[in-house]
């Protein structure tokens, strides 16, 4: 027996969606399923590792623990939402520019939160950049070349 | 033309250049295929149902309901497989006497851990599948489960009954015999009348590699060739694992590694999840993909580590070493699986490490439990020795009152002294042990650090600091294919490169070698880029499909560089002698006469030349070819390398410890490695980076627990703590360098360096702040609970403050007269 669904619609990345949605589909699922969105990343599926870090109505949001109906009538920023029709952001740049990834798995959730840190506070500190990011694992690079990227991105001084 | 002119038109070089990598490009904007991200007509989804229970009796599987649920295609069970759906190979049975579980993809009767697949369903969607994975009805009887290692170890209990035994293999080691150094009994004799004997037992704990993308596999058999896309670090070993173990023909199998999200060992593994899906897709004949959950991946794919360590080092009074005796208790979880009991024998050859003991045994028993199955995780045995072998260097400097990198420097090789060979029977290239470690020392600030050391222990501080030293050495680039025949690895430790020239100039080059994150295609580009005179932007390097790279050994133990970067110099240097007939030929000039420099083919003498992209062309076009010769420049190596290399360095980490609250913080941490010749030192720094973090995750956050019933309590990003930004310092890193010997390029490994060497280096650090209270030992990781109680019970003059660990294993009324009473170790190291 097929699951009911229920009509939403919900902008992502500037552009209106209407979609049918059984009631558990995740947003996650919703992004990368439906619309084909493949930069939004699955990591834990328990909102720890930050993989699947979208914006929703410019607030930090894991979408794997967020229902795609909780998005009716939001916008929903994702990392291709970050990107410039050509080429790459500032922040992008700033994560190519010091190392900031290796196998780039968690990249994307960094990005779209570190991203909406510099929207709230363009001046962060080392120890601010560290405190928001805590909800965005990365296993490879020991995170200082993010914090790096996020500082220079901010026009501040890197540390290597 | 001039020497001067020469000079200006030599292109900057790219070895040695802090290139930003190709591959970012595509990481930073999204634009990625990792393995989940792929959707093929018509596919299915499988989901897995896994055991409860660490070892219980299979009595009933019930399938009825789960088939019958909404879009379910098809639900297998164990008893559903026949001889195509293969087994899951151990590549590396350490002795002809091995006891090794058969290991079929599911099992039929029994299973052996909590998380084993006992039977799979195949539905639709992923959702489906999972909705009716929970509709699978499987009675089991319980079993005592084999939990303890020391316990399994004793055959207390059964992980595998039909067995016999959880006893798999028992690897020994010994210098005498090896005929490379003398008998440790008698230097551990000698050393109880008239020397010092230190003996400790040292816990590594169960680790799990963690890396961020979840495992995930598609299996495509509508094609010619069946094609398998895998989350995997090893393409090329699950395809001949496949075509050995199914019965499909090799070249009807495609494996490819698209993207890949990490690996640090934990990819380098033939799973059961791979295998079911290729089974699965030849039954129904339709694409089928299959993606874990966090859980089930910390769960289910293999983890790392796992040893009891007793370590006996004689040593005379003077301090200068005389024996080392290694006993290992290695888990090797329910399985043996593709390495799993090669990884302990990697080790093997690392304990003395860079320190000159003329006598040496080693000894590892491998030990069945019901646990998941254990593997590489980085650094895969060289972690573990290296962790020994520096805690029992500080443990000794204690015993004797002295300062403990003073006792380092007293017994390693001094640099003068290389080519070395060790007691374990390895020749040491290159190396510079004092360099790296007066570097180490200037940039920590090793003397005013000690100075406030001792000051805050005089004024009673709260907070104590400690000062851990790790001067580490490895073995790396796997490996010479003789070396691992001569260990019974079932495969060689080649690596294949191609170079094709294209007609426009451009460059493509092919390795086996099958990256995970560590940026392949800059490194490679750069190594081409130099060699051949070509723009960097010009190459482009194919890897991870066994299609375009037909032959490969893929990456691991930190090889792809000194093993296939020297295959794709060979390669590249073939390219250049092809060219060369061309170029004379062209030039009307003897071949003899011909000089290639900087992309350029030159006649000795005049300003006559063609640049290589000439050549290229010329080639390509065929009309005026020299007689006999193809119209092709590409070429191809296989490199089998003659030697491992030896990255060390010398690691200095600062802890200060709240003795009120156990609490550790780090205050600094300096290491100055040597790993030769760097080709991008933005990516090397990457890789010390990670590394560090990895090594100081396993001193301090991470182990893998399971409760009395076998049940995996750490399944989550919850409960196993990997780091996060707040946790970690910025480190201090530095380099020395010696160019290795043992390959063109002079570059030695630097993938595992950092994990390696830290996690000595804290706990050191951590022990050093706190022994004056009477602690001995504390157990990985050394969480503020842990310390606090180290702490409490060392006031309070408990023989043992960590249980288990650091107690002298020999009875105390044996012991000789040169062994202190350890529950009296007030002597701070450095006082």
């Amino acid at each position: 027996m097929a699951e009911s669904k229920t009509t939403i619609t919900v902008s992502v990345n500037g552009t209106e969606h209407t979609c049918q949605v059984a009631p558990r589909t995740l947003l996650v699922d919703l992004i990368r399923d439906d619309l084909r969105l493949t930069g939004t990343h699955i990591g834990c599926e328990e909102g720890i590792c930050g993989a699947c870090t979208v914006t929703v109505d410019g607030e930090l949001v894991k979408s794997c623990l967020f229902l795609a109906v909780q998005a009716d009538g939001k916008d929903v920023t994702t990392v291709e939402g970050l990107t410039p029709k050509c080429g790459t952001s500032r922040l992008q740049e700033s994560f190519r520019g010091n190392f900031a990834l290796q196998c780039g798995f968690c990249t994307s959730g960094m990005v779209v939160a570190a991203d909406a840190l510099l929207r709230e506070n363009p001046d962060p500190s080392e120890q601010e950049i560290k405190e928001h990011l805590v909800g965005n694992l990365c296993r490879c690079t020991g995170y200082l070349s993010i914090i790096d990227a996020v500082r220079a991105a901010a026009n501040q001084e890197v540390t290597s | 033309m001039t020497a001067t002119q020469e000079t200006s038109t030599e292109p900057a070089r790219e070895i040695g250049r802090d290139r930003r990598r190709k591959e970012d490009q595509r990481l930073i904007t999204g634009r990625t295929r990792w393995t989940d991200n792929i959707t093929l007509p018509g596919m299915l989804h499988m989901a897995m149902v896994r055991s409860p229970f660490a070892h219980a009796t299979i009595t009933a599987i019930d399938t009825t309901e789960a088939a019958a649920a909404p879009n379910v295609v098809a639900v297998y069970t164990g008893k559903d497989l026949d001889e195509s759906a293969g087994v899951l190979i151990n590549a590396w049975p350490i002795t002809p006497d091995q006891v090794t579980p058969a290991h079929p993809p599911l099992p039929t009767d029994r299973v052996s851990f909590a998380g084993e697949v006992v039977a799979v369903v195949v539905a639709r969607s992923a959702a489906e599948a999972r909705d009716a994975a929970e509709l699978v009805d499987v009675d089991y009887e319980e079993l005592p489960a084999a939990l303890d290692l020391k316990e399994a170890a004793a055959d207390t209990v059964l992980a595998h009954p039909d067995l016999g035994t959880n006893k798999s293999a028992l690897w020994v080691f010994d210098s005498q015999e090896a005929g490379t150094g003398g008998d440790v009994e008698e230097a551990i004799a000698k050393a109880r009348e008239s020397g010092v004997v230190v003996e400790r037992e040292f816990r590594q704990q169960r680790l799990i590699p963690a890396f961020m993308e979840p495992r995930s596999v598609v299996v495509d058999p509508t094609g010619e060739q069946m094609t398998m896309w895998s989350a995997t670090q090893i393409p090329h070993i699950v395809r001949f694992a496949l075509a050995a173990t199914t019965g499909v023909p090799e070249s009807k199998i495609r494996v490819i590694a698209p993207d890949v999200g990490g690996g640090f060992g934990g990819k380098l593994q033939v799973t059961p999840e791979e295998w079911m899906a290729w089974w699965v897709a030849r039954q129904l004949m339709k694409p089928v993909k299959y993606t874990e959950t966090r859980s089930e991946s910390l769960m289910a794919a293999h983890h790392g580590r796992d040893q009891w360590q007793k370590i006996t080092l004689a040593a005379e009074k003077d301090g200068t070493v005389t024996g080392l005796k290694v006993e290992l208790l290695a888990d090797l979880g329910s399985h043996v699986a593709i390495v799993g009991g090669g990884v302990p024998v990697l080790g093997a050859f690392m304990f003395n490490s860079i320190y000159k003991f003329p006598a040496y045994h080693f000894a590892c028993q491998t030990v069945l439990t019901n646990k998941a199955w254990t593997d590489a995780y980085r650094g895969a045995g060289r972690p573990e020795a290296t962790f020994a072998i520096e805690r029992i260097m500080d443990e000794l400097a204690l015993e004797l009152g002295r300062e403990p990198l003073e006792l380092r420097e007293q017994n390693w090789i001094r640099h003068d002294e290389f080519p070395f060979t060790t007691v374990a029977g390895l020749e040491y290239d290159s190396g510079n042990y004092e360099e790296a470690t007066r570097k180490a020392k200037e940039s920590f600030g090793y003397d005013a650090l000690r100075a406030e050391q001792q000051q805050r222990r005089e004024s009673g501080d709260p907070v104590q600091l400690g000062i851990g030293i790790s001067t580490f050495t490895e073995m790396c680039g796997l490996a010479p294919s003789r070396v691992l025949g001569s260990l019974d690895y079932g495969a060689g430790g080649w690596e294949h490169a191609s170079v094709r020239m294209l007609a426009t100039g451009k460059v493509e080059i092919v390795t086996g070698a099958s990256a995970h994150g560590q940026g392949h295609e800059t490194a490679f580009s750069q190594i081409v880029a130099d060699r051949l005179g070509v723009p960097f932007e010009d190459v482009e390097v194919l890897h991870g499909d066994t299609q375009i790279a037909s032959k490969g050994l893929d990456t691991y133990g930190s090889r792809s560089l000194v093993v296939g970067g020297e295959a794709l110099v060979k390669a590249t240097d073939k390219v250049i002698e092809k060219a060369k007939p061309i170029a004379a030929h062209l030039l009307e000039a003897d071949v003899s006469d011909i000089e290639f420099s900087a992309g350029r083919f030159s006649v000795k003498g005049t300003d006559q030349g063609l640049a290589m992209a000439e050549v290229a062309l010329a080639t390509f076009a065929a009309h005026n070819l020299p007689d006999g010769v193809e119209p092709s420049l590409d070429s191809d190596a296989t490199y089998d390398p003659i030697n491992f290399n030896y990255p060390h360095g010398t690691h200095l980490c600062a802890m200060e410890v709240d003795t009120e609250t156990g609490q550790v913080k780090m205050r600094k941490y300096t290491c100055v490695d040597d790993i030769g010749n760097v080709i991008n030192p933005l990516i090397v720094a990457g890789q010390m980076h990670g590394g560090l973090a990895q090594g100081i995750a396993q001193a301090l956050f991470e182990e893998a627990v399971y409760d009395d019933a076998g049940t995996l309590v750490s399944a989550s990003f919850v409960d196993y703590l990997v780091p996060t930004a707040a946790d970690l310092i910025s480190f201090d890193v530095g380099h020395n360098s010696t160019p290795s010997l043992t390959n063109t390029l002079g570059t030695k490994g630097v993938g595992e360096a950092g994990t390696i060497a830290s996690t000595p280096a804290v706990v050191n650090a951590v022990l050093d702040a706190i022994r004056q209270f009477g602690v001995t030992d504390i157990t990985m990781p050394c969480t503020p609970e842990r310390v606090w109680r180290a702490i409490q019970d060392g006031t309070a003059g408990a023989k043992d403050p960590t249980t288990g660990a650091a107690a002298a294993h020999f009875d105390p009324a044996t012991d000789g007269a040169g062994q202190s009473n350890i529950a009296d170790g007030t002597e701070g190291a450095g006082q």
